[in-house]
């Protein structure tokens, strides 16, 4: 029994020394084992007293629960340590980037198109489209702008031949749909357009959305607040939204509609002007079959290229058509 | 337009400043485009005369001048303007003086002679952009006076940008008729006074164009004298509205035009053969324009012509031949009306464009040709004296445009307007612009329309000026109400936006290119059809309009690929043109190109090309969205030109062509310019939008059994037919197929390949046993042996 106490102090060096699941289980063995030198211990008690016998027992037994108790911990600790090493080992660098696409864009203008639509239709107005080659009825005659017209001059068109030609803007659009619907009507008209006109402010091919509203007793009223909201709503700012007499053949009265757009050197308000409106006027009515004693309307046409570049600050129109992936990739 | 705004104020003078005037011009719908001094930022500038002047001793080109500036001791000043003649009078900067640019006179030693000041010519004062000698003033200029006092240079040009219905504002006239209304302020015209005829000389006027021209006024003035100098006023009033002073008789006809907005002409009398007729050209007639070209005139162009000979394009431009010149004598002035539709884009069918043509075009007051003639005349005479003849006036009353009126009902101003405007203030804006009540109705007015308001045929023209007078920035804005009705929306067909922002996740950016392309490289691509081409193309490389989208994308490429991109994904919608027999088919399509890796360069992987199954799975991914896949059948094609023949499928819906997906030819790519192996698929967007709506279907609660099958097959057999084989033949129960390899070279036949696939069959309602799955097996088995002499791979 003397030894006891030394036995147990090599076996727990032993234990603390060992650094693998198997070397703990051969110093179990070689103590609390059947054959072990603690358990061997227990077999020397016949050689006691009773009275000792219950006393050194419980001793051994303690002792054994000892070295058991030290085997465990140093068991947990082993496999805590393992695991840290193994996760120590999988460690990698998680700023390197992840696998896979790498997302593109949808072009600035298909992103400003798709604002506008989506402004217009939660209010009702349903999108329609129609033929970029137009004849001269739709796009001019029956938009009260014949022949001899001035404004013909404005448009710059392409032609293909006397009759034939690229529209100059979305209106033909309206007409076609007035013609084949009855009121009241609420649309809009995205699409290309086409001037032969290009320079730093000109691109021979353009986007306008134009919207149309004809019901029974609609008014300049309407529009204006119609269009004031948009134009907030669209820039997601309070800006100043002035409406300024203007000419267009298929709308009387006209309006031109200027926001505000920064200040000038006397502090005034800087005005810039955004899109055209104007209520529908009646021989637009008179050739699309609708009666102009019984309902108005109004109509409104904006650039979309123009908004987006004062959207985002693009200043170069032209970059929206040479789709050069650094311009594109920035519309994310 | 462009006009002086100290002129408009001799007509009408508001109490408000500039910037209150070109405002209210701008929110009444004449838009200022620029308002500008009329003359540069100077001080100190008087008016001096050259008493006697000397060549400088040491330089040729110097003069040393003596100059009285109104002072007790004449000046002497340095000078090197080659016009420096005695007596002559001339803007003086003294020594203290600022010109513009803030150049400050001081007193100077030019080659050794004492100069006290500077003789300025029109360009030191900003008068001009450039001139040849000083400045000469009007021999009475009182000496001594301050020259901006003098020339009234205090006054701005405003230049407003008109829209084509108001052709009445461009004259000072018009302008202050609107001012005068805006500002309820008086007008007033300054006063004419008719000279009265000293001889009797006049020409017939044959009016021989019917409409085209209703009324000619004309009068002939004797022994003009052409040499005379047109006063400084006359002359700056020109050239702050833009116009270069030329003579006399040119100058007062410009005044005319300026002032009351009756474009006028001058005819040298002596080169006129008999009496005039205005009649429409002979096709093929000629005439030399005054600005020296000679045109050749189409038929149905209106011309002033005598006896003989055409003399000027009426209305647009005269010809040089009888124009009056430095020997004229006897002149005639001509004051006539031309019908717009006559006008309306004659110009620029010559490509010309005058101040004439530009007003014509507008509308011309058809009462303003007598009042026009008397005012030239006046001024005329005053300037370059004459003996005045009778005015003599041809016209065709029934072919004048008629006096119009319009009723106007106030209520309808309401509905319209959205506010009611009293009677009162309608009436005051509309007789102020010059209407006339004829007479008042129950519910409104009618009102005559001026001759000069071309605008005004309807209701709602009156409305508009009402709006416009009221400020349309006065007017409320109510929100519009509308009816609750629910747009229907098919289910069926997606939104375009899907495929867009599926095309995006796989990495495409979107592009928009041109509609018009270059014709070669529609002919590369598309060499099949040819294209409807422009009559007047910006450019040859803008000529024809494409008819498939992948030249465009493929130009968009070629600039990325020259500007270092290396990998390049592009995808467009858009309308394409395919002109069949006479009719044009315009169908909205899509299309897309890919260039470069596969994956975006990267740390991980390997570096490798993207191929055909890389795009085409983009596009099974795009039509797996819209529901389109399940009936579309990639069959391989060998029939369009710029697709690579064995790497290129056609897309089928039943028997309908959806569009292509492949490798470009290589030789197109060559042709074409492009970087190197380029893919690309177009189809039709109508097609590929329309899917199906989702059914749903009981989910099996038993297990799946899967078998998996090697067959060795002739490399010419598609995979396609291999599962159409399949899916016949392997029972009722059969789930899914998979390929899982497809392997050709070391161990198998050549002209074979090895196809690997998985097979799953689940039941609904109960576990399948190997028996059942085992028989489908055998069956698939044999059915690919006796089509397709499909062995299984041992």
């Amino acid at each position: 029994m003397e030894n006891l106490k030394p036995l147990v102090e090599t076996a727990l060096n032993t234990v603390m020394a060992s650094d693998s699941a198997q070397a703990l289980d051969q110093i179990r063995v070689q103590y609390l084992g059947k054959k072990g030198e603690l358990t061997q211990l227990l077999k020397g008690l016949g050689g006691l007293s009773a009275e000792e016998r219950p006393k050194a027992g419980a001793k051994i037994n303690e002792a054994k629960q000892e070295v058991q108790k030290a085997i465990n911990a140093r068991k947990d600790e082993l496999v805590a340590q393992e695991l840290n090493l193994k996760l120590a080992n999988e460690t990698i660098d998680v700023t390197l980037p992840g696998r896979g696409q790498e997302p593109g864009s949808i072009h600035p203008v298909t992103r400003t198109l798709e604002r506008v639509e989506s402004f217009f239709a939660k209010v009702g107005f349903q999108v329609e489209q129609g033929p970029e080659i137009e004849d001269d009825y739709h796009n001019f005659e029956a938009l009260n702008i014949p022949g001899h017209h001035p404004a013909r001059a404005m448009h710059d068109t392409f032609y293909f031949d006397a009759n034939t030609l690229l529209r100059t803007h979305t209106s033909p659009v309206q007409v076609r749909t007035m013609e084949s619907s009855e009121p009241p009507i609420r649309i809009i008209c995205p699409g290309r357009v086409y001037r032969c006109d290009s320079d730093m402010t000109h691109t021979p091919m353009f986007h306008q959305v134009e919207g149309l509203y004809v019901d029974k007793k609609v008014s300049f009223a309407d529009l204006k607040s119609l269009i004031e909201d948009f134009l907030k709503v669209f820039f997601e700012r309070d800006l100043a939204v002035r409406f300024r007499p203007s000419y267009f053949p298929f709308t009387e009265p006209s309006a031109e509609v200027d926001i505000e757009w920064g200040r000038n050197a006397d502090g005034s308000i800087k005005w810039l002007e955004v899109m055209g409106c104007g209520m529908v006027h009646p021989k637009v009515f008179e050739s699309s079959g609708i009666d102009p004693k019984e309902y108005t309307g109004f109509a409104f046409g904006l650039g979309i290229e123009r908004l987006t570049m004062l959207r985002y600050g693009v200043n170069d129109l032209r970059m929206f058509f040479e789709n050069d992936l650094r311009f594109l990739n920035q519309f994310k | 337009m462009k006009f002086s705004e100290n002129w408009l104020r001799e007509w009408v003078n508001p109490s408000i400043d500039t910037y209150e005037l070109v405002h209210q011009l701008t929110m009444a719908g004449l838009e200022v485009d620029e308002q500008v001094p009329v003359a540069g930022e100077f001080s100190g500038i008087v008016i001096g005369e050259i008493l006697s002047f000397e060549r400088h001793p040491d330089a040729d080109k110097l003069n040393v001048c003596v100059v009285n500036v109104g002072e007790d001791e004449p000046k002497q000043i340095v000078c090197g303007a080659p016009n420096v003649k005695e007596g002559m009078r001339i803007p003086v900067a003294k020594v203290g003086a600022v010109l513009p640019g803030n150049f400050k006179i001081k007193k100077a030693k030019l080659r050794g002679v004492e100069s006290f000041g500077m003789c300025c010519a029109e360009e030191e004062l900003g008068l001009a952009e450039s001139s040849n000698g000083l400045m000469e003033l009007k021999s009475d200029a009182p000496i001594g006076m301050c020259i901006r006092e003098y020339l009234d240079l205090d006054d701005i040009a405003i230049d407003v940008d008109l829209t084509p219905n108001r052709g009445d504002c461009l004259s000072i006239a018009g302008l202050a008729r609107e001012v005068g209304t805006l500002t309820r302020t008086a007008v007033t015209e300054p006063s004419i006074n008719n000279v009265p005829a000293v001889h009797d000389e006049t020409r017939l006027v044959a009016l021989n164009a019917g409409k085209a021209c209703s009324r000619y006024v004309g009068r002939i003035i004797k022994n003009v004298n052409v040499g005379a100098l047109t006063p400084i006023w006359l002359q700056e009033k020109l050239r702050r509205s833009g116009i270069r002073s030329i003579d006399p008789v040119v100058d007062v006809t410009n005044y005319v035009l300026l002032e009351l907005g009756q474009p006028m002409h001058a005819f040298d009398l002596a080169q006129l053969d008999g009496d005039i007729q205005v009649r429409m050209s002979d096709s093929g007639e000629k005439l030399t324009l005054l600005d020296g070209q000679e045109v050749e005139l189409t038929e149905g162009t209106l011309v002033i012509a005598d006896q003989s000979k055409a003399l000027a394009m009426a209305g647009v431009m005269g010809g040089e031949a009888s124009s009056v010149t430095s020997e004229t004598v006897d002149i005639l002035f001509e004051s006539a009306f031309f019908d717009q539709i006559a006008i309306a884009g004659k110009a620029r069918s010559y490509g010309l464009h005058t101040d004439s043509s530009h007003r014509f075009e507008r509308g011309v007051d058809f009462e303003l040709q007598e009042k026009a003639i008397e005012r030239a005349t006046q001024l005329l005479v005053d300037i370059a004296g004459g003996e005045v003849g009778p005015v003599f006036v041809s016209e065709n009353i029934k072919d004048l445009p008629e006096g119009r009126t319009v009723e106007l009902e106030s209520a309808k101003v309401e509905s319209l307007l959205g506010l009611k405007i009293s009677d009162s203030e309608i009436e005051e804006i509309l007789t102020r612009l010059g209407l006339g009540v004829q007479s008042k109705t129950e519910s409104g007015w009618i009102f005559d329309i001026p001759s000069y308001r071309f605008d005004i045929s309807i209701a709602e023209d009156l409305i508009e000026e009402v709006g416009r007078i009221y400020g349309y920035n006065n007017l409320p804005r109510t929100l519009p109400v509308a009816d609750m009705e629910l747009l229907s929306e098919p289910e069926v067909e997606s939104p375009l936006s899907t495929v867009r922002s599926q095309l995006v996740s796989a990495g495409y950016q979107e592009a928009i290119t041109y509609s018009f392309i270059e014709p070669k490289t529609q002919k590369i691509f598309d060499p099949k059809i040819t294209p409807k081409a422009l009559a007047n193309p910006i450019s040859a490389d803008m000529a024809v309009m494409r008819t498939s989208l992948i030249p465009g994308l493929a130009k968009a490429l070629q600039y990325n690929a020259n500007r270092q991109q290396s990998r390049i994904r592009l995808f467009e919608t858009g309308q394409v043109f395919i002109p069949q027999g006479d009719s044009l088919l315009q169908v909205d399509r899509i299309a897309g190109v890919v260039y470069g890796g596969r994956s975006p360069e990267s740390w991980h992987g390997v570096k490798e090309p993207v191929d055909f199954f890389d795009i085409k799975g983009d596009l099974e991914a795009v039509l797996e969205l819209t529901g389109a896949l399940d009936s579309v059948e990639f069959v391989s094609t060998q029939e369009h030109p710029a697709f690579h023949p064995g790497q290129t499928a056609k897309l089928m819906m039943g028997d309908k062509s959806v569009g292509y997906v492949g490798a470009i030819h290589p030789s197109v790519e060559q042709r074409a310019d492009l970087p190197g192996a380029v893919f690309a698929f177009e189809l039709e967007l109508g097609l590929i939008l329309q899917g199906k709506i989702p059914e749903f279907k009981e989910i099996s609660k038993f297990p799946e059994v899967r078998r998996d099958l090697a067959i060795l097959v002739e490399e010419s057999v598609n995979v396609s037919k291999i599962k159409e084989s399949i899916e016949q033949n392997s029972g009722e129960f059969m789930n899914s197929i998979s390929i899982f390899d497809v392997y050709q070279g070391k161990g198998i036949e050549d002209g074979h390949k090895s196809i690997a696939l998985g097979l799953t069959w689940q039941h609904p309602e109960r576990t399948l046993n190997d028996d059942e799955v085992n028989q489908d097996v055998s069956a698939v088995v044999k059915a690919l042996d006796e089509k397709y002499q499909a062995k299984l791979r041992s």
